[in-house]
């Protein structure tokens, strides 16, 4: 299993992200200006403030040459992460619905969160169960999560909330405390809150690591299929 | 051409900064003001300004979040 983790100038997750990775896996890092995924098996676009935030967060780095190929490769079924400015990023790039804005408070929030895990049935959250809480950091000043109410509605319906901030929890003024969503094919996921932050006792949680083990244990079964189908592709 | 783009938050969408500078302005002795909202002023040189309204669509605004407004710097008039 290689994880690819993507380096924009301005990232500052990314080496984080790329340890987390490697405590499940094996991990690499993908430099913005590449057109080569060097054959990953899952995508994480790390936090930061890629090109500055200039303009909006996320808003420059979707036209970075890397982004056509994580773009390419979520459409193939490749499994992509957004944390944080990744999140942003996505959501800017059309591969998320929906868009962060600047917090209610207008002030950068910087504080362990309780999450509630809202759809365990996915790639990204196999590791936990439905219910469960994790305690997880988030750190960023533009992380209110925003779609329009019929798009919220239709998100929920298909179960596409995958982290919700636990009651009280809700750092930033997201709408219905929603912390992460996927996609409609379920293989990208976007969430504010740091996972790679939280992969160490030390730092007082390890809850995060359950995103990395599920992005994994994927993987690993997506490897079974591969091999168990391709007799009778021929 | 000269142009000018306002690009601004939705109607419906919280605005806190808007809210914020709503808030400060009766400290300071100006009463009577309301709806505030901040957005962003975008100068730009274009030689085709048939092609505004895809940057603005693409890049300078986000649609989802953002109402945007091109203005013809030079003529002072609506630059569509």
């Amino acid at each position: 299993m290689k994880f690819g983790v993507i380096r924009f100038p301005g990232s500052c997750d990314d080496v984080d992200a790329l340890q987390a990775a490697q405590r499940v896996g094996g991990a690499v890092l993908l430099w913005h200006a590449d057109r080569d995924l060097q054959g990953v098996d899952a995508v994480i676009v790390p936090g930061g403030f890629s090109y500055g935030d200039y303009l909006r967060a996320g808003a420059i780095a979707r036209f970075a040459p890397v982004m056509e190929e994580v773009a390419e490769f979520a459409r193939e079924g490749g499994l992509v992460l957004g944390v944080c400015n990744g999140f942003q990023v996505l959501c800017e790039a059309g591969l998320l619905p929906g868009a962060l804005l600047p917090n209610v408070s207008l002030k950068f929030v910087f504080r362990q969160v309780e999450l509630e895990v809202t759809n365990a049935d996915t790639p990204f959250t196999r590791a936990c169960a439905r219910g469960e809480r994790l305690s997880i950091p988030v750190k960023h000043t533009t992380g209110r999560y925003y779609a329009p109410p019929d798009q919220l509605d239709w998100l929920e319906a298909e179960d596409r909330v995958l982290l919700r901030y636990a009651s009280g929890h809700n750092p930033n003024g997201s709408l219905r405390d929603i912390a992460g969503v996927c996609n409609e094919a379920g293989n990208v996921f976007g969430l504010m809150p740091h996972p790679e932050h939280a992969v160490d006792a030390l730092t007082g949680s390890t809850d995060g690591l359950k995103i990395f083990e599920s992005i994994r244990a994927d993987v690993a079964d997506r490897g079974l299929l591969r091999v168990a189908s391709s007799p009778a592709v021929r | 051409m000269r142009a000018r783009v306002l690009v601004r938050p939705k109607e419906g969408i919280l605005d806190p900064q808007g809210q914020a500078v709503e808030r400060a302005l009766p400290a300071l002795g100006f009463s009577g003001v309301r709806n505030v909202h901040v957005g962003r002023l975008i100068e730009l040189d274009v030689e085709d300004t048939s092609r505004l309204p895809e940057m603005c669509e693409r890049l300078l605004a986000n649609p989802l979040i953002e109402d945007y407004e091109i203005v013809d710097y030079e003529s002072g008039g609506d630059g569509k």
